[in-house]
């Protein structure tokens, strides 16, 4: 018998157990789930609390009750792992041994981590939803909210749910005028990143939704300090954003028993194959949810995914052989956008969020990057579907394999964007690979990412055509290494690329 | 991904200019770099590019601004002085790695 213990029963490590628990018999794998308190939060709800939608006891159940029977639950601090020992210490003294770890700890927000961030403003004027007890004092924050200077403001990538600041501003632009102090507030979005949203295309349109409801968006905002005195945030390069209510979703970081154990970044966030989960310093540990470094969103979305993509690879694993599937990164995210809309984002490592339509089963398509009724309730419908089936390890009509159904997939080059026909969408057969090496990346039909039309290249394109001549004549020596320059199809431009800054 | 002339040199970069071969860099490369986007680089500077190369050698991916703090010692408002406007994005060009990725 196999032991096989799993930090964390928050919603990737209670969906792993699950599946496990239904895959092997108690004899084949013995389970453990370590975690600190029996509560299980419904994390997605928190953005609804300080509206009211949502009761704080709609968003809690007990964790051991979304674990089958032959799973062992133990609550306690983790002190720390012993990975070369394959030991994990509790801080009350226990220690649990075991043959493969699933780290799914995942990461929680550190309001402290920020100069200020733990001022005297902290509760008062300062405040934060990413946690139940914030998104309840905001709550009582925003029913004494009387118009001012409200802002939203996030410390720094990566952070769990990364669209939950957005919808978190579009809800509070309609509560704000459902209430009649839309006129007398002006709404201010702060973020470290050079645009709305990270990716080209979701990027604009977001971005077009801000500025249609008049919410000013402060861009490269790398914050430095919250001055609890003056009231505003203040970044590195001495901007000054003043509030009266601000909204700060803190420095995300993995938790402290990940430094202590020598397994994590700078974030303590534990290195790990892109496409198996695997920590990438230790074969038998596997990092599911939020906890690791994959370049994809941290979400509920993506940690089910990469439960099913582990699933398909452990047997494998058990045997000793290599490692035949490939997460490709997909992510879904219903974006609430106030007024009972919401959108739909869907992506992957190699696509970026794409307009058009998302082909869900059962429901009919839901419209993708903009706005729909279907996809606000479908939002809210998730609810329902999380604490009944998505937990409990039941199927779930969506793939983990992204595909490009029904997306408009933009070109750089290309004006008038195209659905992608259905063929040219399907899956890669990944089970079917007789190879015995690793599947990286399955790329059906590979586009290009178009660029936010905000920001034309300084410098044309290269054309598909022959290499364009340099002025001084014929090419020095390639000095490159490993390119074969008389083979290489690419272009040459005359003189260097400038980015824009 | 095209291939440009940089001081009779051809480069590979991305669409932004951003080079894609860690070992077509070299300091004299660097100082082109730093030049085209209005830099002069001072010993600090070298410091902190010198920081960002070995450092992307041990893990292929590009230090972000905490990283740079963190572990190279050098404090983020010194960085926002030596590489004004958006440091992270600027080291990396200088130093010839790819654009730090922001996020998802």
């Amino acid at each position: 018998m196999k032991r096989l213990v799993i930090l964390g029963g928050g919603t990737a490590g209670t969906m792993v157990a699950n599946k496990l628990r239904a895959a092997y018999s108690q004899d084949e794998l013995a389970l453990t789930v370590v975690d600190l308190d029996d509560q299980h939060h419904y994390q997605p709800g928190y953005l609804f609390l300080p509206f009211g939608t949502y009761r704080a006891q709609q968003l809690v159940r007990s964790r051991h009750s979304f674990l089958p029977d032959g799973v062992d639950l133990v609550l306690c601090e983790i002190d720390r792992v012993d990975a070369p020992f394959k030991t994990v210490y509790l801080t009350d003294g226990r220690a649990l041994s075991y043959d493969y770890l699933i780290i799914a700890t995942g990461v929680q927000p550190r309001p402290e981590a920020t100069t200020g961030g733990d001022g005297p403003e902290v509760g008062v004027s300062v405040h934060s939803f990413y946690t139940l007890e914030a998104a309840k004092e905001l709550a009582e924050a925003l029913r004494r909210f009387r118009g001012g200077k409200l802002v939203v403001h996030i410390t720094d990538m990566p952070i769990k749910c990364p669209v939950a600041p957005l919808e978190f501003t579009f809800l509070a632009e309609e509560w704000l005028t459902k209430h009649g102090i839309r006129e007398k507030t002006e709404l201010t979005y702060v973020t470290p990143l050079d645009g709305a949203f990270t990716k080209p295309v979701a990027s604009r349109e977001l971005g077009t939704m801000l500025s249609e409801k008049g919410i000013h968006l402060e861009t490269d905002f790398t914050i430095e300090r919250i001055d609890n005195d003056a009231k505003e945030i203040v970044s590195y390069d001495d901007r000054r954003v003043p509030f009266d209510l601000l909204v700060t979703i803190p420095l995300n970081l993995g938790p402290d028993y990940i430094a202590r154990s020598g397994l994590g970044d700078d974030l303590n966030l534990v290195p790990c194959d892109q496409q198996t989960m695997q920590a990438l310093a230790h074969p038998d540990i596997f990092v599911l949810g939020d906890g690791g470094t994959l370049l994809t969103s941290k979400a509920g979305s993506v940690a089910h995914f990469a439960v099913d993509i582990f699933m398909e690879n452990f047997p494998a694993h058990l045997a000793g052989a290599e490692l035949t599937h490939g997460f490709d990164g997909h992510a879904n995210c219903f974006i609430e956008s106030g007024y009972g809309k919401g959108l739909l984002l869907g992506f992957n490592y190699d696509t970026q969020p794409y307009t058009g339509t998302f082909p869900a089963p059962l429901i009919g398509p839901l419209a993708l990057l903009k706005e729909s009724r279907l996809n606000h309730l479908a939002k809210l419908a998730f609810r329902w579907v999380y604490w009944n089936m998505l937990l409990r390890g039941r199927p779930l009509p969506f793939t983990n394999k992204m595909s490009l159904v029904g997306k408009r997939v933009e070109d750089a080059g290309s004006a008038s964007a195209q659905p992608m026909p259905a063929k040219a969408s399907a899956p890669a057969p990944l089970a079917a690979s007789p190879k015995p090496a690793p599947v990286r990346k399955p790329a059906p039909a590979r586009p290009s990412i178009g660029k936010p039309a905000a920001k034309p290249s300084p410098t044309p394109r290269p054309s598909a055509g022959p290499a364009t001549p340099t002025p001084s004549g014929p090419l020095p020596p390639d000095p490159r290494k490993g390119v074969d320059s008389t083979t290489d199809p690419s272009p040459v431009l005359p003189g260097p690329i400038k980015p824009t800054f | 991904m095209p291939t440009t002339m940089i001081g009779r040199r051809p480069i590979d970069v991305n669409d932004e200019g951003f080079l894609t071969a860690y070992d077509q860099w070299d300091e004299e490369l660097g100082a082109t770099l730093a030049e085209l986007i209005g830099l002069e680089l001072t010993d600090r500077h070298w410091q902190v590019l010198r920081f960002l190369r070995a450092d992307y050698a041990g893990r292929k991916e590009t230090a972000t601004l905490r990283r740079t703090s963190t572990l190279g010692g050098f404090g983020i408002k010194e960085l926002f002085t030596l590489f004004p406007g958006k440091p992270a994005k600027k080291m990396a060009y200088v130093a010839g790695l790819p654009k730090p990725k922001g996020c998802v």
